[in-house]
């Protein structure tokens, strides 16, 4: 199978050359195919959001590569960067990270405001997401008047609104219930379903041994443990 | 193109979500564009005034000094000065200001021959009898009169003094015609006591503009306790003096200006956390730091745009509506015992240009500086709070 994403002996240090200098990753390398559903698995402090802002274009490595598809990329200027992030990822970050103030409609079409598309066809396309999500009826609230499941959704709809090749989630079910984080999951399938490339951090057992994952990555103190082929 | 249009859209969306925050920046902002527009303002408008009321004016007034002081000229002067070469004209002038206890206004008093400048009469003619007189828009409405009603003053014998209004005076410049009351010179002498032989000054008429200076010296040199003053020294004397006093009021508002701007600059370099996090996920989803600062400059456009058209217009209505009560005691000096007067609408394009520089450009740089430190961070950085 074609690899999608690949990251070859990185390195990431934070605050590098200061006294509180940490090294969040140390020489991991790890290949996600195309298609496949690849959970990141590790306890807290073990390097899966920094591998995750790394395999996603949101960082550069201190030292290593990173490729999408056969291009390396983690040494892109920033511009490139952002295009890349917004072309071919879709992020669901573990905060939801949406806009508050913002309607849920406008939140959702955020990712393509920059992208020289017509303002009705973004609305057009982020009402359809939203209509797939069952959240039709609330796309004129605001975040604060939507509940944490709810949320979950309007994360999910903005990060699939520009079609990316790959979906990266982190801890996606820390905020929810096991009835939600259970409907999140079958969303995921449903993703997974249709093609898409998924990458998740997680430490949840109930998303590290569900169906849908293909492979899991576990990562200890910056490290790769297991996983990788 | 359709992407600025959408960086527009959301900017608006932006600007409207912290609608109250932008207010109330909007408004802070406004009342300094406000105090300074209202000092260029009222500086140009008086300085137009000034220069409107000369245009007409002899080139050379002679006064005669006595101790220090200004007194009446011998009529008889106006002979020798007009045998000098290049002089045109010599006209002795009566005038004389009036203190009215009840407006408690200073009104000019001015006889017909001494009265050079052009006036146009708004409604009836020029007094043509010693009962008779002309008067200011400003005088009509302190006393209450118009045409064909009695001017009722009270002469320097403490006697009623009454005059028929035969005229109503309309000119460009509100400053020189409205505390005016033109009569003919034998109302004027008898009202003020003064002689036959004396006037209260003498204007020159010059033919030659560079003549000017040597007349005047001549004047001087030739009768010892005069004073000749040229109409250039009297424009001077204006332009210093408001400038001066402009520059005081300048100084004291730039002084406000610089710090809201560095108020601006501390809120601004301080972006909140939920600024930085906004900026941290616009980059993540996929924004470019040129869209971050694009958002960023529209907002500051927006804000300092707004700002700064409400403040002018704000300096407008307190200027030319409201007659500037703020700022008149410091910048007219001792002209406000005139009856109130409706300064004409005069503006200084170049100075509103230097004010909407000087005001738009800091602000900008106040909110673009900051977001493009936080937007040229890895995103990852913003959502760790780093």
């Amino acid at each position: 199978m074609m690899s999608c994403l690949r990251a070859v002996n990185v390195r990431k240090l934070y605050h590098a050359g200061r006294p509180d200098e940490t090294c969040a990753l140390d020489q991991v390398s790890v290949t996600i195919d195309a298609g496949e559903v690849v959970v990141l698995a590790g306890p807290s402090g073990s390097g899966k959001t920094t591998l995750l802002s790394l395999l996603g274009c949101m960082a550069r490595p201190t030292s290593g590569e990173v490729f999408l598809g056969e291009r390396s990329v983690g040494r892109l200027q920033e511009h490139f960067l952002a295009r890349l992030r917004r072309e071919h990822f879709g992020f669901v970050f573990q905060q939801y990270q949406l806009l508050g103030g913002l309607s849920v409609l406008d939140n959702v079409m955020l990712p393509l405001y920059p992208a020289g598309m017509a303002l009705s066809k973004i609305r057009l396309r982020a009402e359809e997401l939203l209509d797939r999500f069952e959240l039709r009826d609330k796309k004129h609230k605001t975040i604060a008047q939507l509940s944490g499941g709810e949320q979950q959704r309007v994360a999910i709809s903005r990060a699939l609104i520009a079609d990316p090749r790959v979906l990266i989630a982190d801890e996606p079910t820390a905020h929810l219930d096991q009835e939600l984080a259970g409907r999140l999951l079958a969303h995921l399938a449903e993703l997974k379903a249709e093609g898409k490339t998924i990458l998740i951090a997680s430490h949840d057992p109930s998303v590290i041994n569900a169906g849908l994952i293909d492979r899991q990555v576990l990562l200890r103190h910056g490290q790769l443990e297991t996983g990788e082929r | 193109m359709q992407r600025p249009v959408n960086l527009l859209e959301f900017t608006l969306g932006s600007l409207w979500r912290r609608k109250y925050k932008h207010l109330a920046l909007i408004l802070v902002y406004a009342l300094i564009v406000a105090t300074l527009g209202s000092v260029l303002f009222l500086t140009t408008a008086l300085k137009h005034e000034a220069t409107v009321s000369l245009v007409d004016a002899p080139e050379i007034v002679v006064q005669r000094i006595v101790a220090g002081r200004h007194d009446l000229t011998p009529v008889s002067a106006a002979a020798l000065i007009e045998k000098f070469p290049g002089v045109a004209a010599v006209t002795p002038r009566v005038w004389g200001y009036y203190y009215d206890s009840l407006i408690r206004a200073n009104l000019t008093l001015i006889g017909l021959s001494g009265q050079h400048q052009h006036l146009d009469l708004l409604e009836g003619r020029l007094p043509e009898q010693a009962t008779e007189c002309a008067i200011g828009q400003g005088v009509a409405e302190a006393f209450g009169p118009g045409l064909g009603d009695l001017l009722v003053l009270e002469n320097s014998a403490k006697q009623r003094a009454e005059y028929r209004i035969t005229g109503l005076f309309r000119a460009e410049s509100n400053l020189l015609t409205n505390d005016l009351v033109v009569m003919s010179d034998a109302a004027i002498r008898q009202f003020f006591s003064i002689a036959d032989s004396l006037a209260t000054d003498l204007a020159v008429r010059v033919r030659n503009p560079r003549e000017i200076g040597t007349i005047a010296k001549k004047i001087s040199y030739n009768l010892p306790r005069s004073r000749p003053i040229t109409r250039d020294e009297i424009m001077h004397t204006y332009d210093t003096l408001f400038n001066w006093r402009s520059g005081m009021l300048l100084a004291v508002s730039v002084a406000a200006l610089i710090a809201f701007c560095i108020l601006a600059w501390d809120r601004a370099t301080g972006l909140n956390a939920e600024e930085k996090r906004e900026i941290g996920v616009l980059k993540a989803i996929g924004w470019e730091t040129s869209d971050i600062l694009g958002i960023k400059f529209w907002e500051g456009l927006v804000i300092s745009v707004t700002a700064f058209l409400l403040g002018v217009i704000a300096a407008w209505l307190h200027v030319f509506v409201l007659g500037a009560p703020a700022l008149t005691p410091l910048l007219k000096g001792w002209s406000v015992l005139f009856p109130e007067f409706r300064l004409t609408a005069v503006i200084d394009y170049y100075q509103l240009l230097v004010l909407a520089v000087l005001s738009i450009v800091p602000y900008l740089v106040c909110t673009l500086v900051p977001s493009w430190k936080a937007a040229v961070t890895d995103p990852e950085q913003i959502l760790r709070g780093e």
